[in-house]
């Protein structure tokens, strides 16, 4: 890409620099949906169904987010270059969780067993520092 | 600023973008590997401590949704604003960067609040897993909240003056995406009890 050698001449333009102007679709519309979600989020979980609350609160978290990322930060009419970035960072995030999860989530396996910190520190001093 | 005295940097298109979007978005990519990596931790306790869901139980999900609606409210006003500034209206954009910062202001104080009172009950920072989680992560959303009012006030005072307008589209890139982080950690922290 070239280098602008010189000030944009007015507002308009400052706006742009890739030279194309953003689409603008009905903001108040989406903020409506984006609210009806929310209602949909809250009443979900009053069902106590633990299937409901899974889909109406996480589902549409994720619908919600979409939505926001889609059409208030334009991700999708921005250049290719950062939802490969954006998506890089969710995959070392996956990335992360699957190498880490295993420690935290199981308590026992094969020949090993998670000590509960309660034993732990109701063991002797001594005893920590002999074994 | 005159033409000739303008930093490179605002002028320069790389990656096919201006270069301040383009810093807005690493800005956004370094921060979704930092709650990405707090809201995974949760996660993974959350699934395996059934203490946490006891815990939980003491957040007021009302008290969630009414700031979410907040932080949904003042998006609208940013992406507001930042239409205003693509058709040059300054004065009007920085009037929805205001509406946006009251936004701000308004989760915070409720935040304040909702503290207090969780404090005043015992659930402290060291009291158990679920609320270390708890402050930390909404602790370090709100201070993101206020590094986007200050630079929000910033913007606005320029924008008014119908200087630098782009500026406005940069900020309510990072405030969407501030929206964005609360939006999970609503249901993740006010809504699986």
């Amino acid at each position: 890409m070239s280098l602008h050698d010189h000030a944009p001449s007015h507002a308009h333009e400052e706006g742009h620099g890739d030279g194309h102007a953003t689409h603008h679709p009905n903001y108040v519309k989406i903020y409506l949906i984006l609210l009806v979600l929310l209602v949909i989020s809250i009443l979900g979980p009053e069902l106590e169904i633990r299937i409901v609350t899974l889909v109406t609160a996480f589902g549409v978290a994720c619908i919600k987010a979409w939505m926001v990322a889609k059409n208030f930060m334009h991700i999708t009419m921005a250049p290719r270059y950062v939802l490969y970035l954006v998506a890089t960072t969710l995959v070392f995030m996956l990335l992360f969780f699957a190498g880490t999860a295993p420690d935290v989530m199981k308590f026992s396996g094969t020949r090993w067993e998670k000590t509960p910190v309660a034993h732990v520190q109701a063991a002797p001093h001594g005893d920590a520092a002999h074994h | 600023m005159s033409a000739s005295a303008r930093p490179i940097a605002t002028t320069r298109s790389t990656a096919g973008m201006p270069t301040g979007r383009l810093a807005v978005w690493w800005v956004i990519a370094s921060e979704i590997v930092i709650f990405g990596g707090l809201l995974g931790s949760y996660i993974m306790f959350r699934l395996s401590h059934d203490s946490f869901a006891a815990e939980a139980a003491n957040t007021n999900m009302y008290v969630g949704a009414f700031n979410t609606w907040v932080l949904l409210t003042s998006s609208l006003f940013a992406v507001l604003g930042h239409k205003a500034a693509e058709e040059g209206n300054g004065p009007k954009a920085a009037k929805m960067l205001y509406l946006t910062f009251g936004g701000g202001l308004i989760f915070l104080l409720v935040k304040t609040w909702e503290w207090s009172e969780k404090i005043s009950h015992g659930h402290t920072l060291s009291s158990s897993t679920f609320f270390s989680f708890y402050y930390t992560a909404a602790g370090l959303h709100a201070l993101h909240v206020i590094a986007g009012m200050v630079i929000m006030a910033i913007v606005a005072q320029t924008a008014k003056r119908n200087l630098e307008l782009h500026r406005v589209e940069l900020i309510g890139i990072y405030w969407h995406f501030v929206d964005l982080v609360w939006i999970f950690l609503f249901p993740l922290l006010y809504i699986a009890k």
